[in-house]
């Protein structure tokens, strides 16, 4: 076993570094709507939350999932259902695409865990894309139309999201809780359980650990968040569509999460805000966007392989403020 | 009028015709699946990629350099072998020592980037390319009409498959091959060069998805899409089988092409996910595959 080297660790002292980039972040998040265009933010905040979702899951227990795109999707078309067609109020709303999110990560993680590393992957694409098929076919869905002007409704009834503040200020909230859960989970213990299996799956079984049973308990955090992304989406948006259940999709999440840094907790925002700006780029420009993609994921693995935050972690900035942080 | 389970007895052969020759695909991808993944342990996500470039090559051959079907089809699979066998030499060949992982997010970063770069050039739509005219025309069996091209796809894929097998497991290279499989180092110190083995082992799985490609031109239109979808059907196909196993590989690959016809005749809504759900009922009743040895 050579998966010791995939994955670069942050250590303990990196957490005072994170609060800090965090605090920066959080920060700048707040003013970004009265200086940028609020939906790009939102959609940028959508797809960080997607990857963070999505990190959990390959950073710190170490599968690699390519059917993430089945709880994005699928959280948005559940929320998008239940809002317009059973007239639910959005946090509801969402609150039903986290649940289809987490059941279907359920079904799907049962399957992928009975088999290891790459051979998992494969089973989560394909399963996923039978997810793709069965929301081709499936009525409530609307086929090739996908789920149009959804409302955004009024927040516990009372704020009306059609306000485009308003309903900035409810994305980056959920946003940042989803990333407090995420935070919480990777700290706790159960959070150690996890990493002790990326770093040596047979070794925690030795130790007694259910495997499986931790295994599954992340792949099923990882999509109730995922679907909490797409719920998320799908009400900035107001629809809903088969591009966020396919393939596609699922690559371009492991894509945000390589490129800021697998086994970081925020690298993966990075990663999704690139992504998204390369994507808003290039869909005015000749080149498609699939080239431009295809070309940085192989650049990437090549010689790129911690990402961003990764990288800067690993630099001498970044290693001198965690060795500060050591000290205190 | 002859029917089964009443269904038109026409209808019935038709579409099991129509498994048969996706059977034939499935088979000859998912046996290039097979051994790139036994001998590199990757997961060769551009495998749909270089069967669409197959089919394109024979496509430009035709349309830049009048170069028939015939010639095209030991030239297509030519020059989608030598290409995949120089990335594999420039770029695959660095990431052997990390995580499985990143062989197969390289080469899904590479059918991206191949399939927007024919797009880029020739468009999404599909273009056309006529059947040779030694195989125009078909034979009419009386209770159906069997395309010719057809009959032929059928049995090249056979021969094709049967000839690749019984190169792994009865030649000497094949079993220079299994041996390296097995253990790369003692192969080395028996001075084989195993480095140059992985190259020609890549190159030839690209090799059979081009000559697959190649072989579908005139049934499917030749379009920068066509191998996207197909891939994550075949990878399908592969877990069935039994990853490591070559003869399970094909014989999975006719049977869920023939099974997905059938679907069609009877319960067409289900005949898109017909062969995820075989994979998942094979995951829950055998996890290590029909035909694989590791439960790895």
């Amino acid at each position: 076993m050579n998966s010791q080297t995939r994955i670069v660790t942050t250590k303990r002292p990196a957490l005072r570094l994170e609060t800090l980039l965090i605090g920066v972040g959080v920060l700048a998040l707040v003013l970004a709507p009265f200086y940028f265009y609020p939906i790009f933010i939102m959609k940028v905040l959508c797809f960080a939350l997607f990857a963070c979702a999505f990190n959990l899951l390959l950073g710190y227990t170490g599968i690699l999932s390519f059917g993430h795109a089945a709880f994005f999707g699928g959280g948005a078309y559940f929320t998008a259902h239940a809002v317009k067609e059973w007239g639910l109020t959005p946090e509801l709303g969402i609150l039903v695409g986290v649940a289809g999110a987490a059941l279907l990560g359920l079904v799907i993680g049962f399957l992928a865990i009975r088999r290891q590393g790459i051979y998992s992957t494969m089973i989560t694409l394909a399963l996923s894309q039978m997810f793709f098929f069965f929301c081709l076919q499936a009525p409530f869905t609307h086929g090739e139309d996908g789920i149009q002007n959804i409302p955004r409704g009024r927040l516990f009834g009372l704020l009306d999201l059609a306000e485009p503040l308003y309903m900035y200020f409810f994305v980056l909230t959920v946003f940042l809780a989803g990333l407090l859960v995420i935070w919480r989970v990777i700290h706790s213990p159960y959070g150690m359980i996890l990493r002790s299996i990326r770093e040596n799956e047979n070794r925690a079984i030795s130790l007694g650990y259910s495997v499986a049973r931790y295994k599954l308990g992340a792949f099923v955090m990882s999509a109730a968040l995922a679907g909490l992304a797409g719920g998320l989406k799908a009400l900035v948006f107001q629809f809903a569509t088969l591009t966020d259940v396919s393939w596609q999709m699922s690559g371009e999440v492991v894509l945000m999460t390589l490129l800021g840094g697998i086994g970081t907790l925020i690298g993966p925002a990075f990663g999704a805000a690139l992504v998204t700006g390369l994507g808003n780029y290039f869909a005015t420009s000749e080149l498609p966007v699939t080239l431009v993609t295809g070309v940085i994921f192989m650049v990437c693995v090549l010689v790129f392989r911690r990402g961003m935050i990764g990288e800067f972690y690993a630099s001498r900035l970044g290693r001198r403020l965690t060795r500060r942080d050591d000290e205190d | 009028m002859t029917t089964i389970f009443d269904v038109p007895i026409q209808a019935f052969l038709g579409q099991l015709l129509i498994g048969l020759i996706n059977g034939s695909f499935y088979a000859m991808l998912s046996l290039g699946l097979a051994i790139i993944f036994g001998m590199l342990k990757i997961i060769n996500f551009a495998h749909g990629a270089q069967y669409m470039i197959g089919a394109f090559a024979g496509y430009l051959l035709l349309a830049t350099l009048g170069i028939g079907y015939w010639p095209a089809l030991i030239l297509a699979p030519l020059i989608v072998g030598l290409v995949s066998a120089l990335i594999e030499r420039l770029a695959l060949s660095r990431l052997y020592n990390l995580d499985h992982l990143y062989g197969l997010l390289f080469t899904f970063g590479l059918a991206l980037a191949l399939e927007g770069a024919f797009r880029y050039f020739y468009g999404s739509s599909g273009q056309p390319y006529a059947v040779p005219k030694e195989l125009a025309g078909g034979y009419n069996l009386g209770f159906m009409f069997l395309p010719k091209y057809r009959a032929w796809v059928v049995l090249a894929s056979l021969v094709i498959c049967i000839a690749s097998w019984r190169l792994i497991e009865k030649t000497k290279l094949g079993a220079y091959l299994r041996a390296a499989t097995e253990n790369p180092t003692l192969v080395r110190t028996f001075g084989i060069n195993v480095p140059l083995l992985l190259t020609f082992t890549y190159g030839m799985g690209a090799a059979l998805a081009g000559l697959a490609g190649m072989l579908a031109a005139p049934i499917y239109q030749v379009s920068p899409l066509m191998g996207s979808n197909l891939i994550i059907v075949v990878f399908a196909v592969v877990v069935v089988g039994g990853m490591g196993s070559i003869l399970g590989a094909i014989l999975t690959g006719y049977m869920l092409g023939i099974l997905e016809g059938l679907t069609k005749v009877f319960y067409p809504e289900a005949s898109n996910i017909v062969i995820f759900v075989i994979m998942a009922i094979v995951l829950l009743v055998r996890p290590a595959g029909l035909m694989g040895r590791d439960a790895g």
